[in-house]
């Protein structure tokens, strides 16, 4: 039997990873680890100190550490959009040789994706792991909120790939990261309950993926019940993982097939 | 005689207004090693892809490998060799990662792979570098590091890009030779190439293209033959001598062709055309007599100059 396409494509980048991945060790592991400890542990002395019960009598670093999971999914699925897309179209073009073999595009985009998602996934499961070791919660919960932040990892990766696929200079990627992704990051609940931003700005952090993925995670790991269901923040998540994917391979094609 | 690899008929390619492919016939059949010479722009490329299945057709028919493109392009592809223009190799890899990776593509077994990679380097010349990173590799290796990923799954049909662009003399020379061998071992070539000399050196049969238009057929030989003369003098100028009109040559050869720094004289009776040339020595710079070549041919077909 013949392995499927788009785990050719996966089992290609798998390979490139093998040796390039010292490279990332330090955004994808070190980071969020380095956020936690500063951010949680440091600044949430004081905030602790000076808010007794105000964070709905938790401590900062547990109000922090499942929103950062969530968030941390969410930037290393816009790195492999991004950078690794733009690298696969131009810097070494290597999609263009992948496409002179059997895989077609539309299995090029889902072993993409397929391998994005596997890489959210251990960045997740390293932090969730670190979230067990800070005592934040057992390890189970924290596992278990792996899933939401897989989630939000592939919702990132496939519209952001859409995105750079379009992209014919790099400074576009630099604009996403620094007019979405930032601000996204850092206005979506993972700091703060977004019930502190001024009123007409909620409705934009509602529409925010990550935001849905903070609130389960919170939900998973503290149990504090999230203002959306759970269920219409899961399929919102999956609505963009479909939506995001198709773009991306209607993007290809019209970049590839020419 | 067997069916053609590749047969093309009114074969088209357009992007929006720009016709890129205007309708060309041609038929290349095994064993057989097949160029597309003209300058940049005359749609060489555009009908590779074509032919690599990764191109749809605007018009016309294609078979390849007696298969449909439109309908088959995987497993057309499944059974081509594909050495595109720019070496689009994994620069982070490892010379032997990047042939294992690319035949993982066409899912070949791992075993298999691993036999063939000591082949390939083998013929590479790359044996040395196997683990280099493809990013400390010259041109003329990289070059050949791409001609080995496009042999990873035993093609029945070579396709080359402009094979030797960019290369110093010495890596033409060395490819060179590693296609002639691929030639004997029966895989047949696809080339384009903008250099005569490549031509002449590969190709048993070669259609010359401008414009998106195949302009003409033959092997090299005869497309000398019937569009020059066996040879050519070349008249060099001194700087403040005019070259002067088409008349003032009119009777030293069979054809004249004025170029901005030269006149060419195309002659089937050189020592004629040699002695009537040396009446002129005062205000030549120098002249030479050398064999017709290809650019010969493209520029009595266009009236322009293959490579500027």
């Amino acid at each position: 039997m013949s392995t499927p396409l788009p785990l050719r494509v996966f089992e290609g980048e798998a390979r490139v990873y093998r040796r390039v991945w010292r490279g990332s060790v330090v955004t994808s592991f070190l980071n969020p680890i380095l956020y936690l400890l500063a951010m949680g542990v440091g600044l949430g002395t004081l905030v602790d100190r000076n808010a007794p019960g105000g964070l709905e009598g938790i401590s900062y670093l547990a109000f922090l550490a499942p929103g950062l999971l969530a968030a941390t999914a969410m930037q290393t699925g816009a790195g492999e959009g991004a950078w690794k897309v733009m690298a696969g179209f131009k810097w070494r073009q290597t999609y263009q040789a992948i496409l002179a073999t059997p895989v077609s595009i539309e299995s090029l985009v889902y072993g993409h994706l397929l391998w994005s998602a596997a890489r959210v996934l251990l960045v997740s499961v390293v932090f969730a792991t670190v979230m067990a070791a800070f005592e934040v919660t057992p390890i189970g919960p924290a596992l278990l909120a792996v899933g939401p932040a897989l989630l939000v990892g592939v919702a990132t990766v496939a519209p952001v790939t859409a995105y750079t696929a379009r992209l014919e200079r790099d400074t576009g990627l630099s604009n996403l990261f620094r007019f979405g992704i930032v601000p996204m990051f850092l206005f979506s609940g993972t700091f703060f309950p977004i019930s502190q931003l001024p009123g007409f700005l909620q409705p934009v952090a509602n529409a925010v993926p990550l935001y849905h993925a903070v609130a389960l995670d919170r939900w998973i790991v503290l149990g504090i019940t999230p203002r959306v269901a759970p269920a219409v923040s899961v399929l919102y998540l999956v609505a963009w993982i479909v939506g995001g994917s198709a773009l991306a391979v209607v993007a290809f094609r019209r970049r590839l097939v020419r | 005689m067997s069916a053609p690899l590749v047969e093309a008929h009114r074969l088209t390619k357009r992007f929006g207004d720009f016709v890129a492919v205007d309708g060309i016939d041609f038929t290349i059949s095994a064993g057989e090693a097949f160029g597309f010479l003209g300058p940049n722009g005359a749609g060489k490329t555009s009908t590779m892809k074509m032919i690599a299945a990764v191109s749809p057709l605007s018009d016309g028919s294609l078979t390849v490998l007696g298969e449909d493109p439109r309908r088959d392009g995987p497993a057309i592809r499944s059974r081509l060799g594909v050495v595109p223009q720019e070496d689009n190799l994994d620069m982070e890899l490892t010379v032997t990662e990047n042939l294992y990776i690319y035949g993982r593509y066409f899912d070949l077994p791992r075993s298999v792979i691993r036999d063939r990679i000591e082949e390939l380097l083998d013929f590479a010349q790359l044996t040395d570098k196997r683990d280099a990173t493809v990013d400390s590799l010259s041109g003329g290796m990289k070059r050949r590091l791409t001609i080995a990923r496009g042999l990873v799954n035993d093609p029945e049909l070579l396709l080359l890009d402009e094979p030797t662009t960019g290369l110093d003399p010495q890596a033409r020379h060395a490819l060179w030779d590693r296609l002639y061998r691929l030639k004997q071992r029966g895989v047949t070539l696809i080339i384009t190439t903008h250099y005569m000399d490549e031509a002449e050196q590969l190709c048993d049969r070669l259609v010359v293209m401008d414009r998106g238009r195949i302009v003409a057929e033959g092997s090299p030989r005869q497309l000398i033959e019937r569009y020059s003369t066996p040879e050519v003098v070349e008249l060099r100028f001194r700087p403040d001598v005019p070259i002067g009109d088409e008349a003032r040559y009119a009777g030293m050869a069979q054809r004249v062709e004025m170029l901005p720094d030269r006149v060419l004289l195309y002659t089937g009776d050189t020592d004629a055309t040699v002695a009537k040339v040396e009446t002129m020595e005062n205000v030549l710079d120098s002249f030479l007599v050398r064999r017709a070549t290809l650019e010969d041919v493209f520029l009595h077909l266009t009236g322009r100059r293959l490579v500027e």
